[in-house]
């Protein structure tokens, strides 16, 4: 068995052990040591990779590469620390009332499945399996949506369902057409077709039409999937209505998971058509996320929903990254991809916190955090100060890099994103200092709260700021070599 | 191309294909649930019998697999359980209201123009008998869509998501003989989960907001945000069971 194989299995029997261990008080370490075994195995698979290069599985179903392995220790990593910090969170949601005991038995068994289904869409070799895990990832992640069954909750829930399950059937579509034009070249009876890496070598001689059509198709599904706008109304509702632990990894993750589909289609039809119409439409889609999220961002009300539309506007910098091409701009969304995954989980679990101890997640409500309980105050503070931009946390190199490479290529362009940049500093810290620094309302008290995980995150995310290490660097380099051709260094 | 050249294998086929698009029209039209599920039932019975004839036409034995899915799925299990969950919501003899129903008929109908415009510039490269399909299977696709947004009960829009599912399979099936089995059996297990799930869903919208009408939801959207008192956006400890 291969580590890849393991890494798939432990999450998956992790889930299947956590529907029957139910709403046992041990579930929540159960969740945490499954966690603690899929990343000792992704890092184990990580290593080999390293030193081996890119490995295909012997029955063709799998394929690792630069490109997807440092996507796998990242889901794994960010589902572990959401794992611990879950447990303490579910346990103070249960004693508030708002979930019974019993749905913690459908909360650990979704999550480990909701995990496995990332890993099955970053690892298979297979369009279809892609597809299929992208699909899966919705439907074991409904049910966590709505799970405190508020009609809020339950709408926000409706919506995700109904908005990404037609999202992703326009990616079916797509990947429909996409087998068609193989099976022209090829001819039909073969049913290795569909797999990515003998599309890849053969991308050049599919038929151009059929690939544009294709692309269009797999944009606006899989784009449903990232939030790009006008696709993304689904995103604020499904993270303020659903439980925080699961916003961590619906934007850590989730995101970056459709985003990587996106951009190996993109691969595809790059070998394909030769111009550089993908990336044009990827690069408009990502700007107007870009800035429309960040207008959104001062119109909110309620925390979640504003970090959830951050989420939007960095998704479409990165996408615009991506579109961009060229080994900077690609290196730079690469690097974009891991800070924001970092650096948004350890938000939403501050977040989470926060509104615990707040009792609300309305943010006039949430007053004086840095008073009642000082490590919740300042997680937040500096979480936003991160996701902002600001020097020397890693957001800023990256969105440095992004910008360094829009100068290069697309100069006017510019402008727009550095009065994003602004527009969306001012959304975030609008509503901050009084959050953070303000009065408390009498009787507010600490609650439990493990800062161990975003702790750990922004101590990441400062590291990559000041100095990425060398293994990683080689990394986000293979991988831009295989998204571009060329290399960055 | 003229129709009556062709083999009665692909004169069947074309006449199967037109027929299911005819059903999707009818969905649009139909304002009451339980034809609704019905004309879905013919419609999967339809695509199901493409299926086979287009099995037997080419000789790729796995269509039967393929044809065996969708009938199980789209004529048996999907319809049964929508039958059964209005019947247990007793809402089995429920309309709704269809707001502009000739505008939502011309745009289907512009729908289809689309889709056989769009597919002008592929069907040329399909060797296969049934190229003039594939237009058929991107507006059905499209209809489904189209339901989907014009329709504000759940039923409705189920039954459009798995309309449109229906359009992509036949899709496949089309224009290369079927995807290959391993994804064929993951989709069918994708939309068996989806449907179970609707299924759970169909019973969460009752219990919250006392019927399948979506078109109700208000609480979260981003205009003029409603802004509701702090009990209701929160429900204090102990409050709820």
């Amino acid at each position: 068995m291969t580590l890849l194989e393991i890494t798939l299995l432990i999450p998956l029997l992790g889930g299947l052990l956590l529907a029957l261990v139910g709403h046992r008080p041990i579930a929540g370490w159960i969740n945490i040591a499954v966690g603690v075994m899929t990343f000792g195995a992704a890092l184990a698979m990580a290593l080999e990779v390293l030193d081996h290069g890119p490995q295909l599985s012997p029955s063709r179903m799998f394929y690792i590469d630069a490109f997807n392995v440092y996507l796998v220790v990242l889901t794994a990593f960010v589902g572990l620390t959401t794992s611990i910090f879950s447990r303490p969170y579910m346990r103070h949601e249960v004693e508030r009332g708002r979930v019974t005991s019993r749905r913690l038995r459908l909360y650990h068994a979704m999550y480990q499945c909701f995990l496995f289904s990332m890993l099955l869409a970053l690892s298979t070799n297979n369009l279809g399996i892609l597809w299929i895990g992208m699909e899966l990832a919705t439907l074991t992640t409904v049910l966590l949506v709505s799970l405190y069954r508020t009609p809020e909750a339950i709408e926000a829930a409706w919506k995700y369902f109904i908005l990404c399950g037609v999202g992703i059937a326009q990616a079916l579509f797509g990947t429909v057409l996409i087998y068609f034009a193989a099976e022209t070249k090829f001819g039909a009876g073969r049913d290795d077709t569909l797999l990515w890496t003998v599309l890849h070598e053969s991308a050049g001689g599919m038929d151009p039409a059929v690939i544009t059509l294709a692309f269009v198709f797999l944009l606006v599904g899989y784009g449903t999937k990232v939030g790009l706008v006008p696709l993304h109304n689904w995103l604020p509702d499904a993270h303020s209505e659903g439980p925080t632990p699961m916003s961590a990894v619906l934007s850590g993750l989730l995101l970056n998971v459709a985003l990587y589909a996106l951009v190996r289609v993109k691969m595809l039809v790059d070998g394909s058509l030769h111009t550089n119409l993908a990336g044009n439409l990827m690069m408009g889609f990502g700007l107007l996320s870009f800035t429309v999220a960040g207008l959104f961002l001062h119109r909110q009300h309620d925390v979640k929903r504003m970090f959830s539309y951050s989420s939007i506007e960095h998704m479409g910098l990165i996408t615009f990254g991506f579109g961009m091409g060229g080994p900077l701009a690609t290196f730079g969304a690469l690097l974009h991809m891991t800070v924001h995954s970092l650096t948004k989980s350890a938000i939403f679990i501050t977040v989470g916190h926060a509104c615990q101890l707040a009792g609300t997640q309305r943010i006039t409500q949430i007053r004086g955090l840095i008073r009642t309980q000082p490590a919740i105050g300042w997680g937040l503070l500096l979480g936003t100060v991160a996701i902002a931009g600001f020097p020397p946390f890693g957001v800023f190199i990256s969105e440095f890099l992004l910008l360094m490479a829009t100068m290069k290529t697309w100069p006017w362009l510019t402008i727009p994103l550095l009065a994003g940049f602004g527009v969306a500093f001012g959304g975030l810290f609008r509503h901050m200092q009084q959050m953070v620094f303000g009065e408390p309302p009498p009787g507010q008290k600490p609650v439990e709260a493990n800062m161990l995980p975003v702790v750990v995150h922004l101590l990441l995310v400062l590291w990559l700021g000041l100095a990425i290490p060398g293994f990683l660097s080689r990394w986000f380099e293979q991988a831009t070599v295989l998204i571009t051709g060329a290399s960055p260094l | 191309m003229e129709f009556a050249s062709l083999s009665l294998f692909n004169q069947a086929i074309i006449l199967f294909a037109a027929l299911a698009l005819f059903m999707s029209f009818i969905m649009l039209a139909q304002a009451r649930m339980m034809p609704l599920i019905f004309t879905f039932a013919w419609q999967g019975l339809l695509l199901t019998m493409v299926s086979v004839l287009v099995a037997i036409a080419s000789g790729h034995p796995h269509l039967h697999i393929s044809a065996a899915i969708t009938f199980c799925l789209k004529v048996v299990v999907i319809p049964w359980l929508l039958y059964r969950l209005s019947a247990k919501l007793n809402m089995q003899y429920d309309a709704e209201a269809i707001t502009h129903p000739t505008l939502l008929l011309l745009g289907g109908v512009a729908l289809v123009i689309f889709s056989y415009h769009v597919s002008q510039s592929i069907v040329h490269l399909s060797g296969l008998a049934t190229r003039n399909t594939i237009a058929v299977s991107m507006a059905i696709e499209l209809l489904g869509m189209l339901l989907m947004i014009a329709r504000k009960s759940a039923v409705a829009q189920v039954i459009g998501f798995m309309s449109m599912e229906s359009g992509i399979f036949f899709a496949a099936v089309v224009s290369t003989y079927g995807m290959p089995l391993i994804v064929e059996l993951g989709l069918a297990f994708d939309i068996l989960v989806a449907s179970i799930l609707f299924g759970v869903f169909f019973f969460h919208l009752k219990d919250s907001f006392g019927s399948l009408n979506v078109g109700q939801f208000n609480r979260l959207s981003e205009a003029n945000q409603p802004m509701p008192s702090p009990e209701a956006a929160e429900p204090a400890p102990g409050e709820r069971s």
